[in-house]
C-alpha cells in the first residue's frame, strides 16, 4: 500500500516536471538570445581590449604600464581606493547596525539619503564637491589660506571616490542584518556583554560574507570610478590622473595600445573582483545550507 | 529572589500591552504567564528583563526598585523562543559566553570556565555535544543549550519566552517536564510565558491569566481551573460550553432549565452566560421538568479513553461538548442523530457586561 502511495507521488513528480517545462525549442531560444546579447555585450568588448592591448606585442604591453604616468595613475587609484574602503566599511556598519538593531525617528529618511549616491549622476557628484572646495566655492577661500588643495588634487579624489561608493556595504548588510533580527544581540545583552562585545563577538561575526561582498564591491567600484573623480581630478598627468582617466588621455591622444594596455589592468581587476564574488557566495550559500539544517 | 510589579503600564502606539499591571512573584516560585498572543506576557516578561522599559510604575527585586537598572546588572537568565543561539559558535562557546564577556577583574579561569560549562551541559544532558554548532542541533537540544546558557551567569531569576512555542508537541511534552524537574532542583525564581494552558496548568506552580494587558486571574493551577474568576479564563483553560441563560433574584434559567444561584440575588431579569465543562454534562435518554435539556447528537467521537460527543440543541447553533467514560458511552449505547437529555452539573454563571 505504502509503496504504491509512494510510486505515485513519483510519477506524479515526474509529470509535473514536464507540465511545468516549455518545450523543447522555446528552451533553446532563450538560451540562444542570452548567449548572443552576453557575446556581444560582455565577450566580444573583453576580448578586444585584450587584443588590442596586445596588438603591437608583450615588450609594447610592458613598456606602456611601466611608463611613470600609468605608475602613478595606478598608485593614485590604489590610494584612492585604499581611503575610500576602510571609510566605506566602518560607515556602512555603522549605518546598517543602527537602522536594523533600532528604532528612531527619520530612519527611512536615512535609507533614502544612503541610496542617494545610487540616484545621482556621479558627474553631478564631481561638481558638488568644485563647487563646495573649488577655488571659486563655499570653502575655497578658506581653504586657499591656509593653502590646502582639495579640487584637483588628491583629498578631491578620496572625497568622490568615497561619496559614489559609500552605499556598497551598507545597501548589502541591512537586508542581511534585518533578516537576522535582534534576538543574538539581546540574548549576548542579558548575558552581560557591552555595546563592543556585542558588535565584534555576535553582529559582526554573523555578517562577515556579506561585509566581504559589500567590501569586493566597493573596491571594484572605487577603482573603476570614473564621472565624479574626472569632474575634481582635472587630469593633471602624473598627479590626478586614477586609472581610468590615464585610460582616457591615451585613448584622446590616438595612442590606442597603450590605451587598452591600461584598461586590461582594469579588466584584470574586474575578473578578479568577479572571482572573488563567486567564491565568497558559494561558501557564504555553503554558510547558510549548513545553518538551515 | 523575589520579583514585584508595581502599577506597571506600556503601550505601543495606539496599543495597550500592559494596563496597571500588579503582580509578586515569591522567591523560588515557577510562574507562568499565561493569554493569547497579543495578551502583553512577552512585553510583561522583557520588562522584568530590562530589554523594555514601562511607560510608568516600577519592578522590584526582593524589594530593591530595578526599574532603571541596566539589563546587564539585572542578573537575569532569559530563554528565547526561538533559542537565539549564536550561530557561528560552537555549543561549548555558547554556553561561555556570559563568563567570557566578564570584565577581566571577575572572569573566571579558562580551566574554571571549562569546568562549569561541562557542568552545565551535563545538567541538560547535552555534552556530548559540546563541539557541535547549533544549526546542526534539533530543536529540543536548542532549546536546552540555550537554557545553559542562561544559567551559566548563574542568575537570580530565570525568564522563559514561550520556551517550547517552536517545538513539536512529543518534544514539548518531555521538555516541560524535565523544565519542572529542573526547577525543583535548583529552586531559582521563574517566569515563563505560554499560551498553551496545558503547558501552564503542568508545570507552574502558580499561574497569571492575561488578556489585552490585564491580569484576569492569579492563582494555583487547581483554583484557576476549577474557579475562573472571568468568562475569559473559563473560555481559555480548557474546553467548555457557553449556555445563554436569565438571572432572576438567584436563579439562571437556561432555556427550560432552572438552576439555584448562591450568588446574584439582585440580579433583575438580566443576561448571563452560563459555563459547564465537557465533562460535567450529564447525558439521558429521560427528561426531568426544569432539569434536563434536549439536545440531538451530531458526532461521536470514541478514540481514546474518553468519548466525546457533540450535540445541538433544536433551534440553535452553538455545538455542546460532552465527555464521558467509556463505560458509561457503552451503558447508553449512544447513536448518532439520537435525541437525547442533557444535565448541566455546577454551571457557572456570569453576569454579561453589556447590561
Amino acid at each position: 500500500m505504502s509503496s504504491s502511495t509512494q510510486l505515485t507521488k513519483y510519477q506524479s513528480k515526474v509529470s509535473s516536471k514536464r507540465a511545468t517545462a516549455e518545450p523543447t525549442w522555446i528552451r533553446w531560444t532563450l538560451i540562444a538570445i542570452v548567449l548572443l546579447f552576453l557575446g556581444l555585450f560582455l565577450f566580444l568588448p573583453l576580448a578586444a581590449v585584450f587584443t588590442e592591448a596586445l596588438r603591437k606585442g608583450y615588450g609594447a604591453y610592458l613598456s606602456a604600464l611601466a611608463e611613470p604616468d600609468a605608475l602613478s595613475a595606478i598608485k593614485l587609484t590604489f590610494i584612492a581606493a585604499g581611503i575610500a574602503l576602510p571609510l566605506n566599511l566602518v560607515f556602512g556598519i555603522a549605518a546598517a547596525w543602527v537602522i536594523t538593531k533600532f528604532e528612531f525617528r527619520g530612519k527611512s529618511l536615512l535609507i533614502t539619503l544612503i541610496d542617494l549616491p545610487f540616484a545621482v549622476s556621479p558627474v553631478v557628484a564631481g561638481l558638488i564637491y568644485v563647487l563646495v572646495f573649488g577655488l571659486q566655492g563655499w570653502l575655497g577661500g578658506w581653504l586657499s589660506d591656509h593653502d590646502l588643495k582639495v579640487i584637483f588634487a588628491i583629498p578631491g579624489i578620496v572625497l568622490a571616490t568615497t561619496f559614489v561608493t559609500f552605499p556598497f556595504v551598507a545597501r548589502e548588510l541591512i537586508p542581511l542584518m534585518q533578516a537576522q533580527g535582534k534576538d543574538e544581540e539581546e540574548a549576548a545583552l542579558v548575558l552581560g556583554a557591552s555595546g563592543w562585545q556585542i558588535l565584534w563577538k555576535v553582529t559582526l561575526p554573523n555578517v562577515k560574507w556579506g561585509l566581504l561582498y559589500g567590501f569586493i564591491l566597493t573596491n571594484a567600484r572605487a577603482m573603476g570610478e570614473f564621472g565624479a573623480v574626472s569632474v575634481v581630478s582635472g587630469h593633471i598627468r602624473g598627479m590626478t590622473n586614477t586609472l581610468p582617466l590615464h585610460v582616457e588621455i591615451l585613448y584622446n591622444e590616438y595612442n590606442y595600445a597603450a590605451a587598452f594596455a591600461v584598461a586590461s589592468v582594469l579588466a584584470l581587476l574586474a575578473l578578479v573582483t568577479l572571482a572573488l564574488k563567486s567564491y565568497i557566495e558559494w561558501q557564504a550559500t555553503r554558510a547558510a545550507a549548513v545553518v538551515d539544517y | 529572589m523575589s520579583i514585584e510589579i508595581r502599577n506597571v503600564n506600556k503601550t505601543f502606539g495606539q496599543f495597550t500591552a500592559l494596563n496597571n499591571i500588579n503582580l509578586e512573584v515569591p522567591d523560588g516560585e515557577l510562574v507562568a504567564l499565561l493569554g493569547p498572543s497579543g495578551c502583553g506576557k512577552t512585553s510583561l516578561l522583557r520588562i522584568i528583563a530590562g530589554l523594555e522599559s514601562p511607560d510608568s510604575g516600577s519592578i522590584h527585586f526582593n524589594g530593591e526598585e530595578a526599574t532603571h537598572s541596566d539589563v546587564r546588572d539585572r542578573n537575569v537568565g532569559f530563554v528565547f523562543q526561538h533559542y537565539a543561539l549564536f550561530r557561528h559558535m560552537t555549543v561549548f562557546e555558547n554556553v561561555a559566553f556570559g563568563l567570557r564577556v566578564r570584565p577581566k577583574s571577575t572572569r573566571p579561569s579558562n580551566a574554571e570556565i571549562k569546568r562549569r560549562v561541562h557542568e552545565l551541559l551535563e545538567l541538560v544532558q547535552l555534552d556530548w555535544l559540546a563541539d557541535r554548532y547549533p544549526p546542526q542541533l534539533s530543536g529540543g537540544q536548542r532549546q536546552r543549550i540555550a537554557l545553559a546558557r542562561a544559567l551559566a551567569v548563574e542568575p537570580r531569576v530565570l525568564l522563559l519566552d514561550e520556551p517550547f512555542g517552536a517545538l513539536d508537541a512529543k518534544v514539548r511534552k518531555d521538555l516541560r517536564r524535565w523544565l519542572r524537574r529542573l526547577h525543583d532542583e535548583l529552586h531559582i525564581t521563574s517566569v515563563f510565558v505560554t499560551h498553551d494552558q496545558e503547558e501552564a496548568l503542568e508545570v507552574a506552580d502558580r499561574i497569571v491569566v492575561m488578556n489585552h494587558g490585564n491580569v484576569e486571574q492569579i492563582g494555583r493551577p487547581i483554583d484557576v481551573y476549577d474557579n475562573p474568576a472571568s468568562p475569559f479564563v473559563y473560555q481559555f483553560l480548557g474546553n467548555v460550553n457557553l449556555f445563554h441563560s436569565r438571572v432572576h433574584q438567584g436563579t439562571a434559567h437556561i432555556g427550560d432549565l432552572t438552576v439555584c444561584l448562591d450568588e446574584h440575588k439582585e440580579a433583575n431579569n438580566l443576561n448571563a452566560s452560563a459555563f459547564v465543562r465537557p465533562h460535567d454534562i450529564e447525558i439521558s435518554r429521560s427528561s426531568i421538568e426544569g432539569k434536563t435539556l434536549s439536545a440531538k447528537i451530531t458526532y461521536i467521537h470514541a478514540i481514546g479513553s474518553l468519548v466525546r460527543v457533540e450535540l445541538k440543541q433544536a433551534l440553535k447553533d452553538e455545538l455542546i461538548e460532552v465527555e464521558l467514560s467509556r463505560e458509561r458511552f457503552r451503558e447508553l449505547a449512544l447513536v448518532e442523530g439520537e435525541q437525547v437529555f442533557i444535565t448541566p452539573r455546577n454551571p457557572r454563571v456570569f453576569l454579561n457586561k453589556a447590561d
